[in-house]
């Protein structure tokens, strides 16, 4: 088990690596100068030169790429062209926020959908399972960001119980653990919240009913243990599977958060990269773009440990 | 999941339904239990008259898409003329809806049917040669799945910058490699049967077995996975244009009138909800028809 644990650390740094080139040559996808933002139209040519030699674009791509990596993992990233900023300072706080709200809806998602689902598999054919069901369905074909324009409409705009833009008062983007900033997280996470829940529910549905069906539950039963104690059971048993399915969701909070993001103004990542977007700011979009890219690699790799320490049966290759 | 094991009408039912799979043939079967399902026959039917309605907006339209008249910007649902409401620009709500089909459809299948095409082959190439081809293919499809999706679709639209073809052009690349995967799964597990052994000892090449006797088997359960994504892809290609990284605006497309309305909702509200209602119908009706299809063709051997 520890041979496949190190072995699997091993081959992350290979994807980190190529996670890492794909995100460096986002520069050379986009059309143009990537320094068209900070060089003006009429600039004198010594003046280019000068300006691509500070930026070290002059070199060859592979040593750019060399160096760029060397700082990346330093904790430089560069600097962006619009702001002058160091690019990191920026993604840092970005980054807070966005794990704020990821885990906001990661806690609603995937307790609802725990809930939900295993309530679906227990209770097989009631009307909790069609609520599950409908629940799962809806989950996943809801456009999230037509869902939370939904919500500020009818919390915002009709009822207006709930503020539907920023992260707090007079749209200050340092998240504080109090009402006023709570009320801000609501709505956002609330939208959020609905594709993991769904698809929490159809996975926890599924395992847990497979589970119901085998024969040591019915073995279980036959000995004449407690439901709490059969529950118990199953839920040991059903644990690795929803684990990694929560995993991958939650690494897909962080990654896809930039439509809700944008509808709520929540100064996160998502809205950080969007504006990268349209201010054509390369360092940052790529910046951005590896820090994501990096958490989603470490949370691979975390949901695959963690899954072969629960269940030692799992083995791989 | 298997309901038709419930009773026993419902079990002489299915047992019917396999022999008759064998005196019919396995696409007429899927046909036919597909047809008895009431949930993807309606979904099949919504789906078709979206799609008429975007083909024949030009007929069926009221008013010119592009054309509005700035006395009448955000006319409530249910005003007389426009019944479904002008939007920011006056531009009647309904005949933005209907050609607003054309394109968000297009997004939503165009991505997934190009990806299936070369995902399909990869995973063939990389399932059936294996060796250095399944190396070379899958490690590369590893470090796209290191990206969530669509934060990858997201940064090479953002890169490439907007416009539809660029759009398309990021979204295939986000679904073939989920494609390739499957192909490739599959393909593994057919290789390895029997009957591809006895092809290749009656002398058969590579490229006669993948035809006549590989292709077929992997087809069928890829083609259900990319059934299955285009209600991800039609998302995602409105977020994309929500965004602004899609179609530019005079185009009538559903994410972006759905960007573009988000301005007025505190003028009106109910309009800007049409857009995305229409794209949370069609994604439900194309999920729920993958499911339908998905049990469709799961015929037990």
């Amino acid at each position: 088990m520890f041979a496949f644990i190190i072995r699997r650390f091993l081959f992350a740094i290979p994807i980190a690596l190529a996670v890492a080139a794909v995100c460096f040559s986002l520069v050379h996808l986009a059309p143009g100068d990537p320094l068209t933002a900070v060089i003006p139209a009429d600039a004198p040519a010594e003046v280019v030169i000068a300006i691509k030699e500070a930026y070290g674009m002059d070199r060859p791509l592979i040593v750019q790429f060399g160096s760029w990596i060397q700082r990346a993992v330093q904790g430089d990233l560069g600097v962006s062209v619009a702001t002058g900023r160091p690019v990191m300072g920026d993604i840092g706080l970005a980054l807070s926020n966005t794990l704020t709200l990821a885990f906001a809806s990661a806690f609603i998602g995937f307790s609802g959908g725990i809930l939900l689902g295993a309530l679906a598999a227990f209770y097989n054919g009631t009307w909790v399972d069609k609520v599950a069901t409908a629940v799962a369905i809806t989950g996943v074909s809801i456009p999230h960001y037509w869902l939370g324009l939904l919500l500020v409409i009818i919390f915002s705009v009709q009822l207006d119980w709930l503020p539907s833009m920023g992260a707090g008062p007079g749209g200050s983007s340092n998240w504080r653990w109090d009402w006023a900033h709570l009320q801000h997280l609501v709505l956002p996470a609330v939208t959020m919240c609905f594709i993991p829940m769904g698809i929490v529910t159809r996975t926890v549905r599924a395992t847990v009913s497979e589970i119901l069906n085998s024969e040591f539950v019915v073995a279980l039963q036959a000995r004449g243990l407690r439901a709490s104690r059969i529950t118990l059971h199953v839920a040991k048993n059903a644990a690795p599977t929803v684990l990694s399915v929560m995993g991958l969701q939650f690494g897909y909070l962080l990654g896809g958060s930039i439509l809700v993001e944008t509808v709520f103004s929540w100064p996160g990542t998502g809205y950080l990269l969007n504006t990268a977007i349209f201010q054509r700011d390369i360092p940052l979009l790529q910046g951005i773009i590896l820090v994501l890219a990096m958490f989603f690699v470490a949370l691979n790799l975390l949901v695959d440990v963690l899954q072969t320490l629960m269940d030692p049966r799992i083995k791989r290759g | 999941m298997n309901s038709t094991t419930q009773n026993p009408s419902a079990q002489a039912f299915a047992i019917a339904a396999e022999t008759a799979a064998i005196s019919r043939g396995y696409w007429a079967t899927v046909w036919m239990r597909l047809k008895r399902d009431k949930v993807s026959v309606a979904c099949a039917l919504v789906l078709l008259s979206l799609v008429l309605m975007a083909v024949f907006a030009p007929l069926l339209a009221p008013y010119d898409p592009a054309q509005g008249t700035m006395l009448k910007r955000l006319s409530a649902i249910g005003t007389t003329g426009h019944w479904l409401g002008t939007d920011e620009l006056g531009r009647d709500m309904l005949s933005r809806l209907m050609y607003g089909g054309q394109m968000s459809l297009l997004m939503g299948l165009l991505p997934v049917f190009i990806a299936f095409l070369i995902g399909t082959s990869l995973g063939l190439v990389a399932g059936f040669f294996g060796g250095w081809w399944n190396t070379l293919i899958m490690r590369t499809t590893d470090v796209f799945f290191a990206f969530p999706a669509v934060l990858l679709a997201i940064a090479i639209s953002g890169a490439l910058g907007a416009g539809f073809v660029n759009a398309i052009l990021s979204l295939t690349l986000v679904f073939i490699p989920p494609i390739a995967r499957v192909a490739e799964s599959v393909t593994t597990s057919v290789r390895n049967l029997d009957f591809v052994d006895a092809a290749r000892a009656s002398g058969a090449n590579s490229f006669t077995i993948i035809r006549v006797h590989v292709l077929g088997n992997v087809l069928g359960p890829v083609f259900i996975y990319a059934t299955s994504l285009v209600s991800v892809c039609m998302i995602l290609a409105a977020g994309l244009s929500f965004l602004g990284l899609g179609v530019k605006p005079p185009v009538a497309e559903w994410g972006l009138m759905l960007n573009t309305l988000r301005q007025s909702i505190y003028v009106q509200p109910w309009i800007s909800v049409l857009p995305g209602l229409m794209i949370f119908i069609t994604s439900l009706c194309f999920n729920l028809l993958s499911d339908g299809l998905r049990g469709a063709m799961d015929i037990k051997r």
